[in-house]
């Protein structure tokens, strides 16, 4: 019999008398915590990133000047112009390993939880891009938070991959204190529209 | 309401001032209990090693004990968890539904001191005397099989003269662990060692606790270090009363091994 | 990780030893309080916390009693989205799978997410046995692979490490295998997570092959879910062009709004944060964007046999936060090694024999290293009731001996005291006899009680387990019984 069907086997005998019936309550829903996009500042803060505020018109300065110097890349889908950055193209990963940053854009922004939620759609790129580079500049406009995790997930097409990013890559491995900054950007940068 | 006192199998055989002190501080409150002289031991040592078989006569002997009655009160946080949450486990082992449908009529109505009190006499106050410095452990029974909450510190805030400090890491299990205690002999003294220092670093003259087993074991550390603190039943300090309180050694307080000898 | 617990002590022997090591009990003690304290904040935050529990726990239950529907689900959705299934019945099988996908490669190394799968079933070491070095990339387990070492935590291997000792590891060893150690490393943990990232940054970008796990399986969309924090676990799902997932058939849940409760309680329950770093979904293969091809393993090795026990079922719903292992006043005192698992703490001694048997003494010992004190049960975030399982555990222990020729001595003892127990009359001999020694007791003790009680000090024989740390309160000369016998219940008038 194969792996597959043997396995299958087992578990249909080992549930043999037990009922698949099970009370699913719904989720409870966080209360309302008034304005979401000042909560989803703040709990982006709270990792240690750094969030900018700005109008849709100021964009392009804010960026340019969140990266100064830094070489960048950017998505093909990005809709902004970032003077002197690469527009990916299916770079190797040795060269992005040689970029300093990355400006993308998000699917959407959840206070509650201070993340961003990346679905790796033309303006964000391809997930490489937002990975290698040591600094991460995410755009999100002010209209793409929700409340909590739930509402991200009715959001989100789970045939695409998705990436969710709280705050700069971190680890507490070491006595359980958090440090900032291993494998992924060490710095996180979100630019909020609007 | 007729209601049956659960003395427990341990304050039986080593505690009896325990059971001696529900009987007059209930007595005191208006409530005259009976002791079924057929009751025996709840069965949760046998349970919590895993001999199922051998817990099954056990739990038929309590639940014979206490057939018929409103109440069953036990100064044990422990005993009356074993009552309510593990006799049926039992007897659904047992395949007899006689003791199955037995076990879910004492389970119930079984009590832990404390509860009885506050839920079913509604009284915090229960007009006791305790002039002394002390701090109170729960028991992990207690606090997480049944969920007793702050009963036991109501009922000890309510006491006159009574002196009552935070422990450090209260809900910390002691180490006991019935079973536990000799199985992992080493890790139950390790525990131990960590809740007499937190004991220690109140101050406190005496330990009240709901359970004597852990008591045994935490005041057996304190008695070895010599550590000036004597450990008391909630049960104890509750009962003493103006009249009854005798100071640092005083009758109410332990009982002398020999002095009826 | 190059250690094994092969032939590991039972239990309380193992116990033993690691209470002696204070280096470990204070690096445990520090790091337990920490997460203690953080975990117990961020859930503090969420008004309806119990009601998310309950929700998380219906959300693995009925994926598990509906198991088999939801594997093939997920196998039709994981084909259709381009991946290739494999399933393994046990680790052998397992680790074959994923050492015939490399070789298909050609490669001689692969880099690693941790995941608890890979680490029971010692993928590393079968790897290596064919000829493929498999790098692990998180922090906590390049400590332990590096320093030989075994783990001793789900979530932080290298828990018993402190900073000094990651440093000294460090340095001996990252030579030997790539990139050095700065000179200069100083214990400081930002610089020790920075020589990780340059350690392992040259590993990330020429790997062909990555190895991981799953926190999740989302039977209706094919999707893959992994809960990370230093984004060594994107660099693995992303970069190399091949990547196989070693995934334990209880990982399912049924669809993708089921992540919900999921997400929301697993990272307050583990790392005590509102949301951990990183969390990438995939399903299959994403044309144009990362590993072009995928394979997932669907592993039995003995979940199959917890799924037929009734009461032990409920384990399977573990999403390994190890909010157990932190809150367990057991673990905090002996660590993890002592458990001779991968899986260590409250969680690891009912999964241990579940999924094993507890045909051997080192497993069959698990199950009674607690002390029943709940607090597992209270922080579970799917409301896994460890200490019923643990006592349901002890019973099979028990009832694996009932065929004995002779008896354990406990055994022994425990159907005396049943017989003691089972009759009121025979109770009060005993305690009569009790009686007695307490009258000879008291007469020569030589200890007194706080209080004024007589007790004994040590004692020879089997009260030396007791004895040897604690005074024993000598039994009173009266049983409660006999006073409420001669008393009428105190109410003949006698003073006491
Ligand atoms: S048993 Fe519960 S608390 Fe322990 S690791 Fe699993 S999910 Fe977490």
């Amino acid at each position: 019999m194969s792996a597959r069907d043997e396995i299958l086997g087992r578990v249909r005998s080992a549930l043999s008398g037990v009922s698949p019936a099970v009370d699913l309550p719904p989720a409870p829903r966080a209360p309302d915590r008034g304005d979401l996009v000042a909560l989803f500042v703040e709990r982006v803060e709270d990792y240690r990133a750094v969030v900018t505020r700005c109008s849709p018109d100021d964009l392009g300065s804010v960026v340019a000047e969140v990266l100064g110097s830094a070489s960048s890349v950017v998505p093909p889908g990005l809709g902004l112009d970032v003077a002197g950055s690469v527009v990916d193209d299916g770079l190797a990963a040795a060269d992005l390993d040689r970029i300093d940053a990355v400006v993308t854009r998000a699917r959407v922004g959840i206070a509650e939880t201070g993340t961003l939620v990346l679905d790796h759609a033309p303006d964000q790129g391809r997930r490489a891009i937002s990975l290698v580079p040591d600094l991460h500049v995410c755009i999100v406009d002010a209209a793409q938070v929700v409340a909590d995790v739930p509402d991200a997930i009715a959001l989100l097409d789970p045939a695409r991959p998705t990436t969710w990013i709280s705050g700069p890559s971190a680890t507490s491995d070491i006595e359980l204190d958090r440090v900032e900054g291993v494998h992924g950007p060490r710095t996180l940068h979100v630019v909020l529209v609007g | 309401m007729r209601v049956a006192l659960q003395v427990t199998c341990v304050n039986d055989a080593m505690f009896p001032d325990t059971g001696k002190a529900v009987v007059r501080l209930l007595r005191r409150l208006g409530v005259e209990v009976d002791f079924p002289q057929a009751q025996t031991c709840c069965g949760q040592p046998m349970v919590n090693t895993g001999y199922l078989d051998e817990a099954v006569p056990v739990v038929r002997a309590f639940v014979d004990a206490f057939a018929g009655y409103d109440a069953i009160v036990t100064p044990s946080g422990s005993c009356a968890g074993s009552a309510r949450h593990q006799h049926s486990i039992v007897a659904d082992r047992s395949g007899d539904p006689a003791l199955v449908a037995a076990v879910a009529e004492t389970g119930p109505r079984t009590y832990e001191l404390s509860e009885f009190l506050v839920d079913v006499l509604g009284v915090t106050d229960v007009g006791a005397y305790f002039p002394h410095r002390v701090t109170y452990h729960p028991t992990c029974h207690s606090l997480r099989m049944l969920g007793v909450g702050d009963r036991p510190t109501r009922l000890l805030e309510a006491v006159r003269g009574i002196e009552l400090v935070d422990l450090p890491n209260a809900t910390e299990c002691c180490g006991f662990g019935g079973t536990f205690a000799l199985k992992n002999a080493d890790t139950s003294v390790a525990m131990g060692a960590d809740k007499a220092r937190h004991v220690r670093d109140t101050g406190a003259e005496v330990l009240v606790a709901g359970d004597n087993s852990c008591l045994m074991h935490v005041g057996g550390m304190l008695s070895r270090q010599r550590a000036g603190v004597r450990v008391m039943h909630l049960a104890e300090v509750l009962a003493t009363t103006e009249d009854t309180e005798g100071g640092s050694s005083g009758p109410a307080v332990g009982e002398r091994a020999g002095d009826r000898a | 990780m190059s250690g094994t617990f092969v032939g590991m002590p039972a239990f309380p022997t193992a116990a033993r030893e690691a209470l002696a090591d204070t280096q470990l009990r204070r690096n445990l003690a520090h790091a337990t309080r920490t997460i203690r304290d953080k975990r117990a904040a961020v859930v503090a935050e969420v008004e309806d916390w119990e009601e998310l529990r309950v929700a998380g726990a219906a959300v693995k239950e009925a994926a598990l009693r509906d198991l088999a529907t939801h594997l093939e689900t997920l196998e039709a959705s994981l084909v259709a989205a381009g991946a290739t299934v494999h399933w393994a019945r046990d680790a052998a099988e397992a680790c074959a799978i994923v050492a015939s996908v490399a070789h298909t490669h050609g490669v001689d190394e692969v880099v690693k997410v941790k995941s608890m799968a890979t680490a029971e079933i010692g993928l590393n070491e079968a790897l290596e046995a064919e000829g493929i070095a498999a790098w692990e990339t998180d922090l906590a387990e390049l400590i332990v692979q590096l320093g030989d070492d075994l783990p001793s935590h789900i979530l932080v291997p290298a828990i018993h490490r402190n900073r000094a000792e990651v440093r000294e590891i460090f340095r001996r060893r990252m030579g030997d295998v790539g990139r050095p150690a700065p000179d200069d490393l100083t214990d400081e943990p930002a610089m020790l997570a920075g020589a990780a990232r340059a350690h392992l940054r040259e590993k990330f970008l020429r790997a062909k092959v990555a190895v991981s796990g799953a926190n999740f399986a989302v039977a209706d969309t094919g999707t893959l879910v992994v809960v990370e924090s230093e984004g060594n676990g994107r660099m693995c799902l992303t970069l190399p062009d091949v990547l196989v997932s070693v995934v334990g058939i209880e990982k399912v849940v049924a669809t993708w709004s089921d992540l919900d409760p999921m997400l929301r309680l697993l990272p307050r329950s583990s790392t005590g944060e509102r949301m951990n770093p990183y969390t990438s979904t995939w399903s299959g293969v994403t044309p144009g964007d990362g590993p072009q091809e995928v394979h997932v393993v669907l592993l039995d090795n003995g979940r199959t046999r917890a799924l037929a026990d009734d009461v032990g079922r409920q384990a399977l719903r573990c999403i390994r936060c190890s909010a157990c292992l932190n809150v367990c006043p057991v673990y905090e005192r002996v660590g993890g090694h002592a458990y001779g698992s991968v899986y260590p703490g409250p969680i690891g001694a009912i999964l241990n024999p579940l999924l094993n048997g507890v045909a051997d003494e080192q497993t069959a010992s698990l199950p009674y290293a607690s002390s029943l004190c709940g607090a597992c049960f209270e922080v579970c975030p799917v409301r896994i009731d460890i200490p019923s399982v643990l006592v349901d555990q002890r019973a099979a222990v028990v009832d694996s001996h009932r065929g004995d020729r002779v008896p354990k001595p406990e055994a022994v003892a425990m159907k005396a005291a049943a017989w003691t127990f089972s009759s009121a009359k025979r109770l009060a001999r005993a305690e009569r006899a009790s009686g007695l020694a307490g009258r000879v007791l008291g007469r020569f003790s030589r200890t007194t009680l706080p209080g004024g009680r007589a007790a004994a000090g040590r004692l020879p024989g089997p009260a030396a387990g007791w004895t040897g740390a604690r005074d024993l309160p000598a039994p009173p000369t009266e049983s409660f019984r006999e006073w409420w016998d001669r008393t009428d219940g105190g109410r003949d008038g006698s003073a006491r």
